[in-house]
């Protein structure tokens, strides 16, 4: 019988299979690395750059390197939480995350990741974008202040419901989620808010109308425990037998 | 109305300014414009932030408002979130909340009552009645409260606790919580939240008599001064239940004049605007309301709990009528127009809010979970209105047929009482400062004025492309103006430095 694969994170050892990236292995192993682009029901992306880690000395994305034996991996040092702390800043002012009025405060994965991150204020000057609110859907709602371009909806709504909803449009600081049809109105499309891409969402972007802050606070999903020990909208659905959608 | 709003010729007086008013929530100045030989000429309450609620809802979906309008206030914002969450109540259609929710509701807003009374009285205004007027200005606030009087600090911060309880119990947080919801509320009390509530509710009751106790020695000391410092007679306005109990929570407008006769009773609040108007003053970001049917210089009134108890027919809980029906006799059948009073008459309300909340503590129906009425969504107005520690309250929204709002008109209590407390301050002047050379507890008697009235300027300052708007640009280290922007009401913009000065 052959020795187990295995690399370590931050000096724990991690077991993996072929084919699993680091992320993926710790998730499967019970080891939280902060994510917000991923999800295990989709290709990994490597966009938001939350996951970064040193690897044997280098900085990676860990949902995206493949795992590899003996590898050195380490997450929680503050080196690594300072650039995860970076990234969550800029991602915040160049939006309009208002956490203290936002419905999905409590329950959003964006706002339980910068507490895990440590990170306590935005420090850079806020961009302060006008983006008006798409409310044309009759059981959906769209607040692009909140969106940080994931693309989890884009994804979720090509790969699982088919329906190609979503896109982002433009390069680089224009880049922004759009509404695939002419008027670019989420009621223009066959969108339903059953869809995968209604799930994904790890802000506050894509709401259902007409239920916001219906759970008391205490009893959202991060009120009592953070995101490591609760895991997120992914971590939830592979727990219950969520499947991957390449 | 008092002379003194305007000066005939300002440029030849001397500014002299009170910035920023002291113990009291928000930011404001008073400036006082004075000849040569001391005698006032101008006097003038001025609001110098500017929030703008107003305007930045617009767009925003209708189930946001009672959490986001709420953070005008960080004293009162459960006013702001049932007002809103009333008004929301009516942008879906629905007309009857289920009891728990209303009772849920009325208990959060009763703690709400007590902990802002409590702030008011034992943090902010407790040292104009326990230290002179001229008392070193160091010790004159809670601090010098503490030390000299410890166990009346004690019991202010109690008060308040307990009332912050009853509103996390109630709304999830001490402050800024999410209780009240489209339709009902999030949560009815468990019932450990209920006993641990009722624990220590007769000992604030205690508190609460003898801090009504207190402020009747303190009229008793003087009473003399305390009738006529800065008293104005004026109209009232407040809610009353529909058979004249006093109603902190829900209740038909009722306005009286300055005899007491009845301007309006039992009118649905949502048609406030039939009664009343605001005009705007170019040197104020407040608005100026008053009763349409008397005019701007006859109808402005006073809301707040000076209003509310003189409009009152009675008070439906025995401790705080008793107290009511003493406070009421000192206006031989009128009603009380004494400034001071607002003080008396904020801590009988106290005392009724918590008989309110061990009444509602003791109802079966708070454990209720039926928590929510459902609604349809149409393009609608609601309008809510609620009496807020320091008066009536307006919220009026109108929604689209998406659910996002277009357009919100907030008439917040501290805005009734606008031409009120600028005519307290130029009584105050008048009578006390008038051709006598100004010095500090001097100028503190119109703190003390303004104060009475408990303002909560941060909430207020709402009225967007109306009034003047002066972007100035300061010398970080020196302070020294180096530029000022100024738009005009008419909406032409300018570049004028000097403009500031003359503008006060």
């Amino acid at each position: 019988m052959s020795e187990e694969l295995s690399f370590t994170l931050d000096g724990r050892r991690v077991p993996f299979q072929d084919g699993q990236t680091i992320m993926t292995a710790a998730l499967a192993a019970g080891f939280y690395i902060p994510h917000l682009c991923f999800n295990p029901e989709f290709t990994p992306h490597g966009s938001c750059r939350v996951c970064l880690v040193k690897i044997n000395g280098r900085m990676q994305a860990s949902c995206t390197t493949p795992a590899a034996a003996g590898q050195t991996v380490l997450s929680e040092i503050e080196e690594v939480r300072e650039m995860r702390r970076g990234i969550l800043q800029m991602l915040f002012v160049e939006g309009n995350h208002v956490c203290p009025a936002c419905e999905k405060s409590g329950a959003c994965q964006l706002q339980a990741v910068a507490y895990y991150a440590g990170m306590l204020a935005p420090h850079y000057t806020h961009f302060y974008p006008r983006r008006p609110v798409d409310a044309s859907h009759p059981d959906a709602l769209i607040d692009f202040n909140r969106c940080i371009l994931c693309e989890l909806c884009v994804r979720a709504s090509r790969d699982v419901d088919g329906k190609n909803v979503f896109a982002v449009q433009g390069r680089g600081i224009k880049a922004h989620l759009v509404v695939n049809t002419p008027s670019g109105k989420l009621g223009a499309t066959d969108f339903n808010i059953t869809d995968k891409a209604a799930q994904v969402c790890p802000t506050g972007t894509i709401l259902r109308k007409h239920s916001g802050y219906e759970i008391p606070i205490g009893q959202r999903l991060y009120d009592r425990k953070p995101i490591n020990v609760v895991g997120d909208v992914a971590a939830l659905a592979v727990s219950k037998g969520g499947r991957r959608h390449d | 109305m008092s002379t003194l709003e305007t000066a005939a010729q300002s440029d030849t007086l001397c500014r002299v300014a009170i910035d920023p008013l002291s113990r009291v929530e928000g930011h404001g100045k008073v400036t006082l414009l004075v000849d040569r030989d001391h005698r006032i000429r101008q006097a003038r309450l001025h609001i110098v932030e500017f929030r703008g609620f107003e305007k930045f809802i617009q767009g925003r979906p209708y189930w946001e408002l009672p959490v986001v309008v709420q953070r005008l206030c960080g004293i009162c914002p459960v006013s702001h979130h049932l007002a809103a969450a009333k008004a929301v109540d009516q942008l879906l259609g629905i007309e009857q909340i289920p009891p728990t929710a209303e009772k849920i509701r009325r208990l959060m807003h009763y703690g709400q009552t007590l902990q802002s009374h409590a702030v008011h009285f034992f943090h902010l205004a407790s040292p104009d009645f326990l230290f002179d007027f001229d008392d070193k200005v160091a010790h004159r606030n809670v601090v010098g409260v503490m030390a000299d009087h410890p166990d009346i600090a004690r019991q202010g911060v109690k008060l308040r606790k307990y009332g912050q309880e009853v509103i996390r119990c109630t709304a999830g947080k001490r402050v800024h919580g999410t209780g009240a919801i489209p339709g009902g509320v999030n949560k009815s009390l468990s019932l450990r939240e209920r006993n641990d509530l009722l624990t220590d509710i007769d000992l604030m009751a205690q508190w609460a008599r003898n801090i009504v106790k207190l402020m009747k020695i303190a009229y008793q000391a003087n009473p003399a001064y305390f009738i006529h410092f800065a008293t104005i007679r004026t109209n009232y306005l407040s809610l009353t239940r529909a058979d004249g109990a006093l109603d902190l929570y829900h209740g038909g407008l009722r306005a009286k004049n300055e005899q007491g006769a009845l301007l309006f009773d039992h009118l649905d609040y949502r048609r406030y605007a039939q009664v009343l108007r605001e005009q705007v003053k170019p040197w104020s970001y407040m608005k100026f309301p008053f009763i349409n049917s008397l005019g701007p210089d006859k109808g402005w009134y006073r809301v707040g709990p000076l209003a509310r108890i003189d409009n009152c027919d009675f008070i439906a809980t025995p401790l705080a009528e008793e107290e009511r029906k003493e406070f009421m006799a000192l206006g031989n059948g009128e009603p009380i127009h004494v400034t001071l009073a607002y003080h008396w008459a904020r801590m009988i309300e106290l005392l009724h809010a918590i008989e309110a909340i061990k009444e509602l503590l003791l109802d079966p129906d708070i454990f209720g979970d039926e928590l929510v009425a459902k609604g349809e969504m149409a393009p609608r107005e609601g309008i809510g209105v609620i009496e807020a520690p320091r008066g009536t309250l307006f919220h009026h929204y109108r929604m689209n047929e998406d659910g996002l709002i277009e357009k919100a008109n907030l008439i917040v209590s501290t805005t009734n009482n606008n031409q009120a407390m600028n005519e307290s301050i130029r009584q105050v002047a008048e009578r006390y400062l008038d051709g006598k050379e100004l010095t500090e507890p001097l100028l503190n008697q119109i703190e003390v004025a303004v104060r009475a009235y408990d303002p909560c300027l941060s909430c207020a300052t709402h009225a967007l492309g109306q009034m003047p708007l002066y972007v100035e640009l300061v010398e970080e280290e020196s302070g020294t103006l180096v530029d000022c922007l100024v738009r005009d009401t008419d909406g032409t913009v300018r570049n004028e430095a000097s403009a500031l000065a003359a503008g006060n």
